[in-house]
C-alpha cells in the first residue's frame, strides 16, 4: 500500500469517526428533545380535554355516549374512538391501535406510540376515563393525531446531519491529500535524485525545503552525493592521468621508432655482409626494433580505445572474403581448417575484423594446440565466427582474466610472441562494431573463443 | 627512379626515411617546414609528394591543398597518429594515400609505386569514349565535360577509368582498392569514399544526385548506367 492511499485512509477514517461522533450524537438528542416535546404536548393536552369530561356518570356508557366521548376529545385537528360496555364510537379507524399500546391502556395508565400509517407518521394517545379519580369507568379512549410535521423536521436533521458529515469527510481527504502531497513531494524527489545518482548522475541533488526530518534527510542525501561526486572525480581525473601518460608516452616513443624502423630494411639487407658478431648485433636490433614497434602501436590502439577516438570505417564486405584473406596473408592456411560459407555480406570495419581473427588465430595457435578450427555461420541477425583449438583449454581462473591488458596466463612465461595486447585489443574492436566476443571451453577440451557482430546496415 | 619530396619535421624521421628511399633509388629532396617544400616545388619537380601532417607553421592539410590546387602531384600523407579525424581531413585536402607512422619503408615504397603507376592505355579502338556529356580519352589521359578539360587527380583520373571500364557494373570498395591502389582487402575503404566525393565534384552536374559515379548500397560503386 502506498503512503499516499495510508495517509488518505487514515484521514478518511478519521473524518468518519468525528462526523458520526458529532453529527449523530447531536441528531440523536435534537430528535428525541423534539420527539419528547411533542408527545408530552399532546399528552397533557388530551389528558386536559378528558378531564373536562370529568365527572362522568356511572351508568354503562351508550353509543351515542361514547360519541360524544370521542367528538370531545378529538378536538379539532385530531381523530378519536371510545370503547366502552363492548361498544365503540368515533372518527378515529382501529387498527391504529397496536395489542401493546391497547395493553397499556389496559392496565390503567396513560399510554402513546408513534404509528406509521398510509404515507404518514401519527402519534396514538390513550388513557382509561374514571368516574372519580380512583374508579375507573371501563371507557377506554384513543386520539390520534398527525405526527407529520415533527417527523419531517427529524428527517431534516437526519439529512443535515449526513450532509455535514459528508461535508467533512470531502474536506478531510482534500486535506489529507494535501498533506500527503506535501509529504511526498519531498519523498518523490529525493527518490529521483537517487535513482539519478544510481544512473550515474553524480550532480543530482535535492532542494531542502524547511526544517524538518525529511529535509535533514535531503541534507544528508546532498552531501553524500557530493562526497560522491568529489571521490569519483578524484579517481576519473586519476585514471584520465594515467591513460593520458600512457598515450604520451606511446606518441613520444613513435617518432624515434618512426626513424629507427625506416631503415630497419636497409640494415636488413646489409647485415648479411657484416662479419660474425656485429651482424647478429645488427639482426637482434632489427628484430626488437620491430617487437617494440608493434607493442607501441598495440599500446596507441588501447589508448584510442580508452579516449573514444577510435572509429569504425564500416564497408559492405563478404565476410568469409575477409577471413579467408587475412588467414592468407599471415600464412595460417596452411594451420588451421576453416569452414567459410561463402555470401555472408555484413557491413563493418574489414581492417578491424581482420586484425580480431590474427589475434584470436595467432593466439589459438601459440597458446593452443592444433588442430585449430575457424568457422563462420549467421544467428539472430549476427555474423559469428568461432576460433576453436584442441589444446587443454582455459584454466576457470583464467577465464574472466582473458582479455584483461597485458594479462599472462602463466606468470612464469615470460615475454611472449605478442604484445599482450592483441586479445584486449580484438575484444574492443568486437564492442566498437557493437559486437561480443566471449571466451570459454569447449566439452570436448580446448579453448573456443567466440566473435559476434551485427550484420549492420545501420553503421 | 622518381623524385621524391619529403616534408617532414623530425630530423630523425627525416633523414631515416631520406636514407631508405635513398637507398631503394629514390631521388629524395628533403625539406623540413611546408614553406620550404612548397618553395622546393617549383624548381625541383618532383613526382611524389610525401608529407607529414604535423608541421610547423603551414600544417600538412594546408600544404597539400595548395599542391592539390597547383596540379595533379601525387600526395601521400604521413599520419603520426593513426587518427580518423586526420586521414579522413587529410583524404578531403586532396591526399592520394596515407601512410600511419612508424612507416616500414616497403610499405612506403609499396604506395609510391601505386600512386605512380601510370594508368594503362585502353586497347580499345575506340580514341575518346562518350558518356553522357563526359569525354573519356584513354590514350591521352584526358576526361573532358562539356568538351573542356577537367583537372583530376591521378588517383581520381584512374578512380574514374576502371569504374568506366565497364560501365553498368558494381566494384567493391575492395577491387577498387585494389585495383586503383594497389592495396588488398586491408586497403581503407575511406580512401575510396573521399576519392569519390573528389571525383564527383568535378565531373557530376550535381554532386548529391550522381549521374556517372553512382553508389550502390551494401556493395559499391558503379559507373552509370546513363
Amino acid at each position: 500500500m502506498t503512503l499516499r492511499l495510508r495517509l488518505l485512509l487514515a484521514f478518511g477514517f478519521l473524518s468518519i469517526v468525528t462526523a458520526v461522533a458529532v453529527a449523530g450524537a447531536g441528531y440523536v438528542r435534537a430528535r428525541d428533545a423534539i420527539v419528547q416535546r411533542a408527545q408530552d404536548t399532546a399528552v397533557v393536552e388530551i389528558t386536559n380535554r378528558v378531564e373536562e369530561l370529568y365527572p362522568l356518570s356511572p351508568r354503562p356508557p351508550t353509543t351515542a355516549v361514547l360519541e360524544r366521548i370521542a367528538g370531545r376529545v378529538s378536538g379539532r385537528t385530531d381523530a378519536a374512538i371510545a370503547y366502552g360496555n363492548g361498544q365503540s364510537a368515533g372518527s378515529m379507524s382501529p387498527e391504529m391501535i397496536t395489542p401493546e399500546l391497547r395493553a397499556l391502556v389496559e392496565s390503567g395508565r396513560v399510554g402513546w406510540q408513534r404509528v406509521a400509517h398510509g404515507d404518514s407518521v401519527w402519534l396514538v394517545v390513550g388513557m382509561q376515563l374514571r368516574i372519580t379519580p380512583t374508579e375507573p369507568s371501563g371507557i377506554e379512549v384513543y386520539v390520534v393525531r398527525p405526527f407529520t410535521s415533527e417527523s419531517e423536521f427529524v428527517s431534516e436533521l437526519a439529512f443535515n446531519a449526513w450532509l455535514i458529515g459528508s461535508a467533512g469527510l470531502l474536506l478531510a481527504l482534500a486535506l489529507g491529500f494535501l498533506a500527503a502531497r506535501g509529504v511526498l513531494r519531498p519523498v518523490r524527489a529525493l527518490q529521483l535524485a537517487a535513482w539519478k545518482l544510481g544512473q550515474g548522475d553524480l550532480t543530482a541533488r535535492v532542494p531542502v525545503r524547511g526544517r524538518d526530518e525529511l529535509a535533514s534527510v535531503a541534507t544528508t542525501f546532498n552531501s553524500t552525493a557530493s562526497s560522491l561526486e568529489h571521490h569519483v572525480g578524484q579517481l576519473r581525473r586519476m585514471e584520465a592521468d594515467a591513460r593520458r601518460f600512457v598515450a604520451d608516452v606511446s606518441h613520444e616513443l613513435r617518432t624515434p621508432l618512426a626513424a629507427m624502423t625506416a631503415v630497419t630494411d636497409v640494415l636488413d639487407a646489409e647485415t648479411a655482409a657484416l662479419p660474425g658478431v656485429a651482424g647478429q648485433a645488427a639482426r637482434l636490433v632489427n628484430r626488437e626494433t620491430q617487437n617494440l614497434t608493434r607493442l607501441v602501436n598495440d599500446l596507441i590502439e588501447v589508448t584510442r580505445f580508452d579516449s573514444g577516438t577510435a572509429a569504425l570505417a564500416p564497408d559492405d564486405v563478404d565476410v568469409a572474403e575477409v577471413v579467408l584473406s587475412c588467414l592468407r596473408l599471415r600464412g595460417y592456411l596452411t594451420k588451421v581448417t576453416a569452414s567459410l560459407p561463402s555470401g555472408i555480406r555484413a557491413r563493418l570495419d574489414p581492417r578491424r575484423l581482420d586484425v580480431i581473427v590474427a589475434n584470436l588465430v595467432g593466439n589459438a595457435l601459440r597458446h593452443g594446440a592444433p588442430p585449430v578450427h575457424v568457422t563462420l555461420s549467421v544467428a539472430d541477425g549476427h555474423v559469428v565466427i568461432r576460433v576453436a583449438d584442441s589444446g587443454e583449454g582455459l584454466p576457470d581462473e583464467v577465464l574472466p582474466h582473458v582479455f584483461a591488458r597485458f594479462y599472462k596466463a602463466d606468470s612464469a612465461r615470460g615475454r611472449s610472441e605478442g604484445s599482450g595486447l592483441g586479445l584486449a585489443i580484438a575484444w574492443e574492436n568486437a564492442r566498437l562494431h557493437g559486437g561480443t566476443l566471449d571466451a570459454a571451453n569447449r566439452p570436448e577440451g580446448g579453448a573456443v573463443f567466440t566473435l559476434r557482430l551485427p550484420l549492420g546496415g545501420e553503421l | 627512379m622518381p623524385r621524391v619530396l619529403l616534408i617532414e619535421d623530425d630530423e630523425a624521421v627525416r633523414e631515416g626515411l631520406s636514407l631508405a628511399l635513398t637507398y631503394q633509388g629514390h631521388t629524395v629532396d628533403a625539406v623540413r617546414t611546408g614553406e620550404e617544400g612548397l618553395e622546393l616545388l617549383a624548381n625541383a619537380a618532383p613526382d611524389v609528394v610525401v608529407l607529414d601532417l604535423m608541421l610547423p607553421g603551414v600544417d600538412g592539410f594546408e600544404v597539400c591543398r595548395r599542391i592539390r590546387a597547383s596540379g595533379d602531384l601525387p600526395i601521400i600523407m604521413l599520419t603520426a597518429r593513426n587518427d580518423d579525424i586526420d586521414v579522413v581531413a587529410g583524404l578531403e585536402a586532396g591526399a592520394d594515400d596515407y601512410v600511419a607512422k612508424p612507416a616500414q619503408p616497403r610499405v612506403l615504397e609499396a604506395r609510391i609505386r601505386a600512386v605512380l603507376r601510370r594508368a594503362t592505355g585502353s586497347v580499345t579502338e575506340v580514341v575518346a569514349e562518350r558518356h553522357g556529356d563526359l569525354t573519356i580519352d584513354r590514350d591521352g589521359l584526358v576526361v573532358s565535360r562539356h568538351g573542356r578539360p577537367v583537372a583530376l587527380a591521378p588517383t581520381e583520373l584512374r578512380l574514374l577509368l576502371e569504374l568506366s571500364s565497364s560501365p553498368g557494373r558494381v566494384m567493391s570498395r575492395q577491387q577498387l582498392l585494389q585495383s586503383v591502389w594497389d592495396q588488398g582487402y586491408l586497403g581503407d575503404s575511406r580512401l575510396v569514399d573521399a576519392c569519390v566525393q573528389r571525383l564527383r565534384s568535378k565531373i557530376e552536374d550535381d554532386p548529391a544526385a550522381p549521374r556517372y559515379v553512382q553508389t550502390v548500397r551494401g556493395f559499391g560503386y558503379r559507373f552509370g548506367p546513363l
